[in-house]
């Protein structure tokens, strides 16, 4: 067992004849993931990786003719936003946009359509997810995982895969792995998650990895204390990081003092999670 | 982008929104020509990236030409928290009867754009926010429908804006929606906005930061970026699509991905160091963009040994491994080097940094604790 994905996820994948496309969705598929269709618009026709993959033009297309259920999105920052939206509206109920550096207020306009939709976003500017042994939909490293019961969700890419292989290197794996995305305006985010491991039987423990800014480290730790029976770890990146000069008092009013790492260190705890002082501590504490 | 304030204004009066007269001026004599064109009374404003210029003395209300002379002299020579002054805003004094406070941001956790208010602006909103949430409006605006005028009549209400400046009130909030939609901003502030004792409405303040990921569809506001205000190598580290901030310690941290850069400070710090600097050479980063991260980070004198943590993702470690050896060929560093490899093609990249003279780390505390250890 899992969650979002698993061995009966059908995966297409939006901007799969560029060069991250091509990369990594050669890596999806050799890791066993079930890539049904590519989409790139004016190489509808093509087939890819070795004559495995059928292009379209569009995801309309690839939906009908494949019937996939998830599309993962690895197009240029400036066409990601028209990229969420055309998979939306194909009917796709589950986007991974993996792309970094999306304008915020395309996000915005995005996050509030597809929520109309009823459509699951998870990213942008995320690894994407892992479900050992199952499904990769991303860019997290297939052999950096075991199957396992830990289920682990993260704001952050590589340092995800720090935890990840930490685990490995003591013999516990993954129920899935989650990453949301550090942007500001992002799809699913850590409650959203959590609930899911909580209900899902085969995830016993959960990792939390969160960073500073904002305050969804902070509504996290209160569902964690009323809502979760599930233990909890977690690690908070930028304890070290300066503060930025401040422009205009919008920020502090609209946040307040959220935001620090410290702040967030202690919501969690006062949550009775368990935060470790660096990355690799995280499998002692699980223990 | 933090954008100064005469820039933020001059926006805000291309969108209809009434903006005291006035200028820039580097010198002092400058200075005292425009106030002499305004006819005097005048006040000179510091023009620095970073809020509270008014608290910290760097907004001066002068009487005369010759006072703003004077005044100006004194501004262009203050340091604002850090930063030195460089140019000073005249602007036309005005009779204020009452301030408020009026933006436009984003509120992440909401998903949304979100209009604040409050008929207790100024330079203690602060603390108004702090002591009296009561007295700040908030109201979130729809991103797929835009600003509704109903809303605009709603916080001019909720602030207690006498009926006669409603009309106008929802002509300067349409402003400033439309400026804050089509320069992709990330906040749109005016504080104060005035009520001038003959009943007029003017922006004496204007604060604009506008979002880095939109600006490739901004070259206008792009050229308006203050160079001058940058740490030099965190310009030069933008031009090749790195993230630099430069820090007070003595090791130069080098690592893929933020979350991870952040955790890699914090170690060192954790280990009893203390860090040069933040660098995130981003995902699926070339040869080229590692050797010029590594000549940024060298170019700081403070550098006793830099650190490399590569969890390999997008990210190849054999492309790191080769802008590693050509930036030490070019550069010929002397201060030892710690480097992690870990992930895609992380065997080929420790072979290809075999002869490189580095030392070389397991585990991400392994290679904190070699790096605060080479610094000593
Ligand atoms: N043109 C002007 N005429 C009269 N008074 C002014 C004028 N400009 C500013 N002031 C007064 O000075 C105060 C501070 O000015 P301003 O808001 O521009 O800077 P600030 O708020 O201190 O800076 P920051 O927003 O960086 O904290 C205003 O609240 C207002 O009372
Ligand atoms: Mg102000």
């Amino acid at each position: 067992m899992s969650i979002l994905i698993n061995k009966n996820t059908r995966l297409l994948v939006q901007g799969i004849t560029g060069n991250e496309g091509l990369f990594h969705s050669t890596q999806m598929l050799a890791y066993g993931t079930n890539l049904v269709a590519g989409v790139t618009p004016g190489k509808g026709g093509e087939w890819v990786l070795d004559g495995k993959v059928p292009v379209f033009d569009s995801v309309k297309l690839a939906k009908e003719a494949t019937d996939a259920n998830c599309a993962v999105i690895f197009v240029p920052a400036r066409f990601a936003p028209d990229a969420m939206f055309e998979a939306a509206d194909a009917g796709i109920p589950l986007i991974v946009c993996i792309t970094e550096g999306v304008a915020v207020q395309d996000m915005m306009r995005v996050r509030n359509y597809l929520d109309q939709k009823n459509v699951r976003l998870v990213g942008p500017n995320c690894p994407g997810m892992l479900t050992p042994g199952e499904s990769k939909v991303g860019i997290i490293p297939g052999n950096i995982a075991i199957p396992g019961n830990v289920g682990v969700v993260s704001r952050s890419g590589t340092l995800t895969y720090e935890v990840l292989y930490a685990l490995k290197l003591v013999g516990m794996g993954a129920s899935t792995c989650v990453g949301i995305g550090g942007d500001p305006v992002n799809g699913t985010n850590f409650i959203d998650v959590l609930e899911m491991f909580e209900h899902d039987p085969h995830t016993e423990k959960v990792v939390l990895i969160g960073e500073i800014g904002g305050s969804d480290e902070d509504k996290a730790a209160e569902f964690i204390a009323s809502k979760m029976t599930k233990p909890v770890v977690s690690f908070i990146a930028g304890q070290t990081a300066p503060p930025g000069k401040r422009m205009g008092h919008a920020g502090a009013i609209i946040e307040g003092g959220a935001g620090t790492a410290e702040g967030k260190v202690k919501a969690l705890e006062a949550a009775g999670v368990k935060v470790a002082k660096h990355p690799e501590e995280i499998p002692s504490l699980l223990k | 982008m933090k954008l100064h304030e005469y820039q933020s204004k001059t926006i805000f009066a291309k969108y209809g929104i009434p903006i005291p007269k006035g200028r820039v001026a580097a010198t002092a004599v400058e200075a005292k020509h425009i106030a002499e064109e305004l006819g005097g009374r005048v006040v000179v404003k510091s023009q620095v990236l970073v809020g509270g210029r008014g608290k910290a003395g760097g907004i001066k209300v002068a009487k005369s030409a010759a006072e703003a002379e004077q005044l100006a002299q004194q501004i262009l020579a203050m340091e604002i928290k850090g930063l030195p002054v460089r140019k000073v805003l005249v602007d036309e004094a005005a009779a204020i009867e009452h301030e408020i406070y009026f933006a436009i941001t984003n509120d992440r956790a909401a998903k949304k754009p979100v209009m604040i208010a409050s008929a207790e602006g100024g330079m203690d909103i602060e603390e108004v926010a702090a002591t009296k949430p009561e007295k700040i409006i908030k109201v979130h605006i729809d991103p797929l429908l835009g600003l509704r005028d109903y809303q605009s009549r709603d916080v001019a209400a909720s602030i207690d804006l006498p009926r006669e400046h409603w009309r106008e009130f929802s002509r300067i909030a349409a402003g400033l929606w439309q400026a804050y939609l089509e320069t992709d901003a990330t906040l749109a502030e005016i504080n104060p906005l005035v009520i001038t004792k003959d009943k007029r409405l003017v922006a004496l303040d204007g604060k604009m930061m506008i979002d880095d990921n939109a600006l490739f569809r901004h070259a206008d506001l792009n050229e308006m970026r203050d160079i001058d205000e940058e740490e030099p190598a965190e310009t030069e580290a933008r031009k090749y699509g790195l993230s630099y901030i430069k820090l007070d310690g003595n090791i130069g941290c080098m690592v893929n991905g933020a979350g991870l850069a952040m955790t890699s400070m914090d170690i060192v710090k954790l280990f009893g160091g203390s860090p040069a600097n933040f660098l995130d050479i981003g995902g699926g980063a070339g040869s080229d963009k590692v050797s010029a991260a590594m000549k940024i980070i060298l170019s700081d004198k403070n550098v006793k040994a830099v650190l490399f943590n590569i969890f390999g993702g997008i990210t190849r470690c054999d492309e790191v491994a080769r802008g590693i050896l050509v930036a030490m060929d070019e550069v010929k560093p002397k201060v030892p080097m710690v480097v992690r490899l870990v992930g895609t093609n992380a065997e080929e990249g420790r072979k290809l940094l075999e002869n490189a003279k580095m030392i070389t780390a397991e585990t991400l505390a392994d290679a904190a604790q070699k790096a605060v250890q080479a610094a000593k």
